[in-house]
């Protein structure tokens, strides 16, 4: 993956910037590089960049007058909230100044009435639930790095996590931002109320991966927290045959708060690091979680059994307690590190495929892994289709990388043959910045990137990430007019 | 003139033709809304009800795609036999505008943002729109989103489309999410509340674990236009809390919430139709604050602001009001003279942050007063950027949501 070439002018430029910046910030410049190292990379730790210098601003005045002074002088800018992208979105720029929002980690209100919370965007994702649960609520989106990752970065990758199906994306679960724009402009998009008086502009900057500015305050939503929660462990000798219970519970007019699937080998490395009690005879496990009113899941988590045992499971064991329910989901949560301990190295895919393709797709995967030499184990949130093949890979086998890329590449072109996409949770970043193509053509790609315009017409928020090719804001706004007259001049008039 | 396009390619040449011309263009699905916004002087109305049919339906994977122009009622028709919905509730705002019920398009749907009172739960059409087909004010056809439920693959250009009022590009087709519909719903009533307590009440069944769909407030002299008897015949002002889900579910749950809101005053339920009649005369309004002469605002603020904002206007003002979202989206029915309340109203709103659309008044006030809210300075310049870069000489929909959009 190949970066823009990072300008030698402004890298000259060094000690300038760093000055500035520390006018601006006096506590919170590292332009050292053993200051700047855990900095240079994030989740996607096969790219490393030192950054030009980092900067820590601690109030919105600070945000606004560090971007201000580095769109006057034309200087790029990379935000970074916790680190935990999957996708390189907060990949740093030799030629460009690391923004961390670290220092934004306060809950400002939370107003229970009104079921919501005012955040800072460096307040941990599960930080927003714990600050709100003696109140009886809790903030609904949870990517398994919710211990680490912020509610920054939610807003900027539009985060998702095993409970989305039912209760949806970052989008669907934040209310307001207060946001800088690269020209130091202060705006607030949304509030505490529903909708938007014009254009939605909150809704593009959720999932906009830092592309079009820098949020300094989050207003979320929060939910009371069900009363009861209750799962299903159940095996399939099939992957087919949990695919179809999956489409069967669905058809049944019922939507889990979670349901999980892992193949074989997913469950084999699960079972063997945190002994959650999973069958090791079977080819494909799933866990469905009912949450909601007790009644409601003990009525349904009958129903549920009784669709597995149709479609064929060969094993099913329902939680009796909480502690034997969350036994089921340690398996599922700690299956990324227990892939960890067969494989020095994984990479973590995160395609979309409509779910009745999973058959083929996974079928086309195994043999992509003959044709690659590598392992694929797959964990999957099979309600909404959103695979996380993991590729094992030995960074340190020269061309193993390489190699798990291109394999990793393939699946995500596989993912939107099928009808699917490039990415359901974790963004393009860098990652799957020269996929893009595979999914949208120049018109799809030009109308994205004039909305990136409107916000950032010298493109120094983030270069280098989502976009495969940065075109001008000029050539983009150029239009190309033929002919003229209006094609039918003998339609009717009135 | 009129235009009306069959496929997305003829679509496509229409606009770049105007686009050419510079003939603005007013796009009309089902022409239930034409009422909304600023009024406008277009060259040509550009029809889209030719671009009707559903074009997929894939009742497990939750998702149907059609032609933005057809119409909602065939769309509704074809989940019912299946079992499913859309679960933001889209109103008709047809007889609200004095036209028929039941003629809007998917495609003004979405291009609207309008969402009814299971809004708070479900979300509005924008949380549903998962991919769509368009082209833009530059005569350019694109795509964004797709066709699956998680997808964040660039920007969600989705969200920028649902609610700008066809300005910025021309919808042909668009895929959403559809979800299923309850086994059972009931709504439990409560009587004679303020709308200040009612408020309260709302917050507090909203707040509890048991997963409330939609609440409303109803003052006395509305209550008593309703079409439901329960509703009618209180003889005083309802506050009404709907509940959704397995049989078994609903009737537990509507105990508890009669049990936690029997504190407040006296208690009633709705069972099946008679809550689905109600609600859905919350959704279209119309039959509520039935007066044609009156100019009616749509207001949305914090829930536990909605009272508190009504109180004001009503002190200045008289106006008919009606609460839904748990009292964070306010109706209010006030004399369509003067402003029609504008500097009231928007003064009230300005206060506590939210919006107040104008939703319905004569053209010569809505060309006056701004139909919807004017937005602050730095996101004013933002929007005319956006729209600069889709419809860059302004073609599509011109001036239909400020002068410069």
């Amino acid at each position: 993956m190949l970066m823009p070439e990072p300008d030698r002018a402004t890298i000259a430029r060094r000690d300038e910037i760093v000055a500035a910046l520390r006018v601006i910030v006096p506590d919170g410049v590292i332009d050292r590089a053993e200051g700047m190292r855990v900095y240079e990379s994030d989740g996607l730790t096969a790219y490393r960049q030192l950054p030009l210098v980092v900067v820590l601003p601690g109030t919105t005045q600070q945000v606004a007058d560090v971007l201000r002074w580095c769109g006057r002088n034309g200087v790029k800018v990379v935000p970074r909230g916790a680190g935990t992208s999957l996708s390189g979105g907060a990949l740093p720029l030799a030629d460009g100044v690391l923004l961390g929002m670290a220092r934004f980690n306060r809950v400002l209100e939370i107003d229970a009435d009104n079921r919501c919370a005012v955040v800072q965007p460096g307040v941990t994702n599960l930080g927003i639930s714990q600050a709100v649960a003696h109140l009886g609520f809790y903030y609904a989106p949870d990517p398994s790095s919710q211990i680490a990752c912020t509610i920054g970065g939610n807003v900027a990758e539009n985060s998702g996590g095993v409970h989305c199906l039912k209760y949806g994306l970052t989008t669907n679960n934040v209310l307001g931002v207060e946001m800088v724009t690269i020209d130091g402009e202060v705006v607030r998009l949304g509030g505490r109320h529903l909708d938007s008086a014009g254009y939605d502009l909150l809704g593009i900057v959720v999932g906009s991966e830092g592309l079009l500015g820098v949020v300094t305050e989050v207003t979320v939503r929060i939910l009371p927290k069900p009363s009861t929660a209750r799962a299903v462990l159940i095996g399939f000798p099939t992957s087919e045959a949990a695919g179809d219970c999956v489409a069967a519970i669905i058809a049944a007019g019922i939507i889990p708060g979670g349901m999980e699937m892992m193949d074989r080998l997913a469950i084999h490395a699960a079972e063997d690091f945190v002994h959650a009690g999973y069958p090791r005879d079977v080819e494909a496990l799933l866990i469905v979680e009912l949450d909601g009113p007790a009644a409601e899941v003990d009525h349904l988590i009958e129903r549920v059994a009784e669709i597995a045992r149709e479609r064929g499971s060969v094993t099913l064991r329902v939680s009796e307690s909480e502690a034997e329910r969350l036994a089921f989901w340690a398996g599922r949560k700690a299956a990324f590190p227990a892939v960890g301990r067969i494989s020095p190295d994984y990479y973590c895919m995160d395609g979309t495929i409509p779910r009745h393709r999973l058959p083929l797709v996974l079928s086309r995967m195994r043999e992509m892994e003959a044709q690659y030499g590598l392992r694929v184990a797959n964990v999957f949130h099979a309600g909404d289709g959103n695979l996380h093949p993991l590729i094992l890979y030995d960074a340190n086998r020269p061309g193993e990388l390489e190699r798990a890329e291109a394999f990793g590449s393939d699946i995500l072109r596989l993912c939107v043959e099928v009808g699917g996409v490039l990415t359901g949770e974790h963004g393009v970043g860098v990652e799957k910045r020269d996929l893009m193509g595979t999914m949208f053509d120049e018109n799809d790609l030009a109308h994205q990137q004039r909305l990136k315009c409107a916000f950032d017409p010298d493109g120094l928020l983030n270069p280098g990430k989502v976009f495969p090719t940065l075109h001008r804001c000029a050539e983009l706004g150029r239009l190309h007019v033929s002919g003229g007259k209006l094609p039918f001049p003998d339609l009717p008039r009135f | 003139m009129l235009l009306r396009p069959e496929d997305p390619a003829r679509l496509a040449e229409m606009v770049a033709g105007a686009l050419a011309d510079g003939t603005p263009l007013e796009l009309v699905g089902g022409g239930t809304k034409r009422g909304l916004g600023r009024p406008m002087q277009a060259a040509a109305t550009l029809d889209l009800s030719g671009l009707a049919g559903i074009q997929l339906y894939e009742p497990a994977e939750l998702v149907m795609a059609a032609g933005a122009g057809t119409p909602l009622a065939a769309i509704e028709a074809e989940l019912a036999a299946n079992g499913q919905m859309l679960a933001f509730e889209p109103p008709d705002y047809g007889p609200l505008y004095g036209g028929p019920a039941g003629r809007q398009t998917i495609g003004g749907v979405f291009a609207t943002n309008l969402a009814g009172p299971r809004r708070i739960k479900a979300g509005a059409a924008r949380d549903h729109f998962l991919g769509t087909g368009a082209v833009s004010g530059r005569g350019e056809a694109f795509k964004a989103g797709g066709r699956v439920v998680k997808n964040v693959t660039g920007y969600d250009l989705c969200k920028l489309l649902a609610g700008s009022h066809g300005t910025l590009a021309v919808l042909h087709s668009v895929t959403f999410k559809v979800l299923p519909a309850p086994e059972k719903a009931r709504t439990v009533l409560v009587f004679g509340l303020d709308p200040a307590t009612a408020a309260a009440a709302m917050a507090a069944a909203l707040g509890s674990p048991h997963e409330v769909a939609s609440a409303a407030h109803l003052p006395p002299g509305i209550a008593a236009r309703s079409a439901v008897d329960f509703v009618r015949g209180a003889g005083a002002a309802v506050t009404a809390v709907r509940v959704e889900g397995p049989g078994p579910s609903v009737a537990v749950r509507c105990t508890a919430l009669r049990e936690l809101l029997g504190a407040h005053g006296a208690v009633e339920e709705l069972h099946s139709s008679r809550s689905a009649r109600f609600w859905a005369e919350v959704r279209d309004v119309a039959g509520l604050l039935p007066d044609p002469a009156t100019a009616l605002w749509r207001l949305s603020v914090a829930p536990m602001d909605g009272h508190r904002v009504a109180a004001e206007v009503g002190r200045a003002l008289p106006a008919e009001l009606l609460f839904d979202w748990a009292g964070g989206l306010v109706w209010l029915a006030v004399p369509a003279e003067g402003d029609a309340g504008a500097a009231i109203v928007r003064g009230a709103v300005a206060g506590v942050g939210g919006h107040a659309t104008l939703v319905r008044a004569p053209e010569a006030l809505r060309a006056a007063v701004p139909p919807f809210q004017p937005q602050a300075p730095g996101v004013a310049a933002l929007s005319a950027r956006v729209k600069a870069g889709f419809d860059p000489r302004g073609i599509l929909n011109p001036g239909r949501m400020a002068p410069d959009l």
